[in-house]
């Protein structure tokens, strides 16, 4: 095979899974292990770089970097990323003195965001400091979006959002509240540099099915449009037995919240098994735990009404094929109840854009939008979050503002929007002494930290009450030592190599080889000390070594960065470095900062 | 020296050998040699032997001099029995242990040092009496332990790390050896384990006195240009014309050589040694023609490796001895300890 090429940022990236499965890229094990350290302040600004949000996200994110942590590959459980970032976010103390500064001199640019969600928050956050003046219309009072309407407090608190809404709009971020855009037209008719459309997809899908109409519809919910009714305390009750239909993170959002406010008996049904269910594991733990019950393989057919009053629900029992794509209906049943909450999904709204401006659609209605520069057809109209392309979820709708920062930067200088500026990447040696290193490489075999919830009376009692506890620092310390540094990469020289072996006979888990190079791939892995666990893990292979010829395999699957190559190295071919991507973005704002 | 012991991860994926263990449990101590020593490759060969053999580790007695070699020991198979002599008598040690327990497995270690120079009177004699064991000479051609003085085996020319050359004629363990009847006599690198693992593998299972000289680089005092001893003088100096296989018993697909070989010797427990190429008209079998293979060799300044000579029919220390077919310590005490009458009457025998 040839020698890889190590230069491009991107392999070490995705070394670093966690950095590579996270939309914003935050540096994960950077971070934690500041934490660690009790440098909550440093942490937190290190992730505010990134994910803009860390408090809200700490609390709610997705946590595509968890499914991705390499620890899995070790012991089965993720590092517990999420909540060591809550533990930053909640011990930061005052970080006003380090939120980048706003010129007092503009740049004369004037950008519009449509809805006060997320995405276009990321995207003041990102131009505020560069000189933009930005303005966001929003229809509701409050900012925030989705997070505040559709995030029940139990799960993050007002006050957290409230805090990290506010340290962007301080900036000096022009929110228009109560002020719904209603045509595009006139919009671009008032003189903006660039629009941003971050509006989300607000809107609720319904359910068409006998018994929906009529009187019955008052005890038939969207879902999303509930949570954001007792957000707003609209809403304080519910019936008794509530039948909640979907099984995404909103169903989870929603049975929960109805425990809190009247459900005593609360199923959430589900058509498919539960291998299917597109709600993170971790929220359906913590719904059963709180007296869910969830049911499986039942569709529903009909809303059950007698003299107008809903009654309960009738569904059809189903049964799948292996990969649940096609059932066969098994029989029926009949499920009473007061309320139901549909959570089938969310749908973008988007009848204030005319259809004439040059905006173009899809055959779906979705806006057509470059997937790099997020574009629309018409130049100069971005779009971001899950006005994009469907709902998604925070973090996402914060890498879309990054990227939409770009272009509209570019944009406004006259660049054109597809010149995107490349990552970039810093290695820097680890090496303090003989065997000393700048990070802490041991193997730590603790398992997961388990995190305490408050109990169940108490937080079915109190809708505002957060469930979980959070870490404390001890527990958060050791959380962190499960990281397997995967930011802290073996860098190997080849022309330094004596090929003496000690690398390969040190290496806790057999991941290297010194071995005839090979054309082929798989004939190369048929002969590495380890036996490839993961074919899709690229390997490094070396230049040819001095007096052999032969190559240095490495298999990155299985290494934990504990830096005993390095250690029985004696001629320096192995040293510890410590990866650090370079984001265009953040250089974007560097280099303008500087002008 | 290293920060942190070599941490134990659990992987799934690791192999377990027949008796359920994997190589991490063949494991000893962190090594505290220097870093990019042969010897810790050694023992990693060491390691990947006995674990390939599935040898339990309580039926290893493990044994060592005095030297940077005789730490080895301590570093594999913590789970074995060990005894670290004085410098120099490991041989006397290992052939006691070994007339008493011939049910164990034999593993002693040393250098050039400790086997060439103040042991060189003991390793003589338990060649000659067939020690059952495996006798591994970590062979680096310096004193590492004090700094790096010319040891026993330095060539004639070789310098030292300040420049002086060594003008004293070597000793050759393999030419010791073979002249003092060993009955299994190889070389091998440690910088190259394909080759080292199945010589260490075969030596085990050899009917006799076994052996193994390793060349094994001192990184720190004999790695220069000018010593003949480093990693880059071995490997463009090594002869490789034998090559061998350890053919485990009842498992031919195990072996790395792709076809028959001309010679094959087959070891007590049904293992084989199988020869493939070989020098022309050389027979590892053939005590002579080994000896005069290893002198031209050496005349050439060309280093050979592999399985040198072999002869799995020369009695060994027990059958020279007519010991008793069991350990000692399996006889009843009336059988090792018959009292006076019994003695009286053995001593009467010689009258």
């Amino acid at each position: 095979m040839e020698p890889t090429d190590a230069s491009n940022p991107q392999f070490y990236h995705r070394i670093v899974e966690c950095q590579w499965a996270c939309p914003a890229h935050t540096d994960v094990p950077e971070y934690i292990r500041l934490i660690a350290q009790g440098e909550y302040a440093q942490a937190y600004m290190l992730n505010r770089k990134t994910n803009v949000f860390p408090g809200i996200l700490g609390r709610t994110c997705d946590r595509p970097c968890e499914p991705a942590c390499r620890r899995t590959r070790v012991d089965g459980k993720s590092v517990a990323i999420c909540r060591l970032k809550r533990v930053a976010a909640d011990a930061k103390g005052a970080i006003a003195s380090m939120l980048p500064s706003i010129p007092k001199e503009k740049n004369g640019k004037r950008i519009a965001c449509v809805g006060a969600g997320p995405a276009s928050l990321a995207l003041a956050n990102d131009l505020m400091p560069l000189g933009y003046e930005v303005t966001i219309f929003e229809a509701g009072a409050m900012p925030g979006g989705l997070m505040r309407s559709n995030i029940p407090a139990f799960r993050l608190p007002v006050e957290v959002l409230d805090d990290e809404i506010a340290s962007i709009v301080d900036m000096g971020v022009d929110v228009r509240y109560a002020s719904p855009i209603e045509s595009l037209r006139s919009l671009l008719g008032e003189g903006f540099d660039a629009i941003f459309i971050g509006s989300g997809a607000p809107k609720g899908k319904d359910m068409e099915l006998e018994g929906r109409s009529g009187d019955a519809a008052t005890n038939i919910h969207i879902g999303i449009e509930w949570l954001q009714s007792v957000a707003f305390g609209h809403v304080t009750g519910i019936g008794g037995r509530v039948l909640v239909i979907g099984v995404g993170n909103t169903a989870m959002d929603c049975c929960r919240t109805a425990l809190r406010i009247g459900g005593a008996d609360v199923k959430v049904m589900a058509r498919r098994p539960r291998r299917f269910f597109k709600a993170s594991e971790w929220e359906l733990e913590d719904a059963e735990e709180e007296g869910v019950e969830i049911v499986v393989n039942h569709a529903p057919s009909r809303f059950v009404t007698e003299g107008g009053k809903l009654v309960g629900v009738d569904f059809d029992i189903l049964e799948w094929d292996e990969g649940a794509r096609v059932s066969t209906k098994v029989g029926s049943a009949h499920f009473p109840c007061d309320d139901v909450i549909l959570a089938v999904g969310q749908e973008n709204a988007f009848s204030w854009v005319e259809r004439d401006l040059g905006v173009d659609f899809d055959e779906w209605g979705m806006l057509i939008a470059d997937p790099v520069t997020h574009q629309t057809t018409l130049p100069g109209v971005f779009v971001g979050g899950d006005a994009a392309w469907g709902p998604k979820n925070i973090v996402t709708a914060v890498a879309h503002a990054h990227a939409a920062a770009i272009s509209i930067n570019n944009f406004c200088e006259g660049v054109p929007v597809e010149e995107r500026p490349e990552d970039g990447m810093t290695l820097s040696s680890q090496k303090m002494g003989l065997t000393q290193w700048s990070y802490y490489n041991d193997y730590n075999s603790s398992p997961r930290q388990a995190m305490e919830h408050v109990a169940l009376a108490q937080r079915l009692s109190d809708l505002g009450l957060e469930v979980e506890v959070g870490f404390d620092s001890d527990q958060a310390a050791r959380e962190v030592q499960r990281c397997l540094n995967c930011d802290v990469e073996p860098i190997f020289k080849a022309n330094l190599c004596i090929e003496c072996d000690a690398c390969i006979d040190i290496c806790p888990v057999q991941c290297l080889t010194i071995v005839q190079n090979e054309d082929d791939e798989g004939v190369l892995r048929s002969k590495l000390n380890a036996p490839t666990r993961n074919p899709n893990e690229p390997l490094y292979v070396s230049g040819p070594l001095p007096q052999t010829g032969q190559v240095m395999v490495q298999d990155e699957d299985l290494c934990v960065h504990c830096g005993l190559c390095a250690e029985r190295c004696p001629t320096g071919a192995w040293n510890m470095e410590k990866f650090e991507l370079n984001l265009a973005y953040l250089a974007m704002s560097k280099s303008r900062r500087k002008s | 020296m290293t920060s942190i012991s070599k941490p134990r991860i659990p992987l799934a994926t690791l192999p377990a050998n027949e008796i359920g263990l994997t190589v991490r449990d063949y494991e000893g101590a962190m090594s505290t040699l220097c870093a990019g020593c042969g010897h810790d490759s050694v023992t990693a060969a060491l390691v990947r032997s006995l674990f390939e053999l599935s040898i339990p580790p309580h039926r290893i007695v493990k044994m060592s001099g005095i030297g940077c070699s005789s730490k080895t020991p301590t570093y594999f198979a913590s789970g074995a029995h060990g005894f670290n002599s004085v410098h120099g008598r490991m041989a006397p040690i290992a052939a006691g242990a070994n007339a008493a327990n011939r049910s164990s497995i034999h593993i002693g270690i040393s250098g050039d040092g400790d086997s060439l120079s103040i042991g060189a009177g003991h390793l003589v004699h338990a060649i000659r009496r067939n020690v059952r064991m495996l006798y591994v000479i970590e062979n680096n051609g310096v004193y590492g332990l004090t700094k790096g003085q010319f040891s026993a085996s330095a060539d004639v020319g070789s310098t030292a790390k300040h420049g002086e050359a060594n003008e004293v004629a070597p000793i050759d363990p393999v030419q010791l050896a073979l002249s003092l009847g060993a009955t299994f006599v190889a070389r091998g690198f440690s910088g190259d384990k394909a080759q080292l693992v199945p010589i260490l593998k075969a030596a085990l299972e050899h009917r006799g006195f076994a052996l193994v000289d390793v060349i094994s680089p001192c990184v720190q005092f004999n790695n220069h240009v000018g010593s003949t001893k480093s990693y880059h003088y071995v490997r463009d100096h090594e002869l490789k014309e034998i090559e061998q296989d350890f053919v485990p018993p009842m498992r031919e697909t195990a072996a790395r050589l792709p076809h028959g070989g001309t010679i094959v010797v087959t070891l007590p427990d049904g293992g084989r040694i199988r020869f493939g190429t070989l020098p022309e008209e050389y027979d590892p079998r053939d005590r002579g023609a080994a000896l005069h293979y290893a002198a031209q060799a050496q005349q050439r300044g060309e280093i050979p490796t592999g399985v040198l000579f072999v002869d799995e029919g020369t009695r060994d220390i027990h059958e020279l001895n007519s010991t008793p077919d069991e350990p000692l310590i399996s006889l009843p005490f009336e059988a090792l300890c018959p009292g006076a009458d019994a003695l009286a009457r053995f001593q009467d025998g010689f009258q």
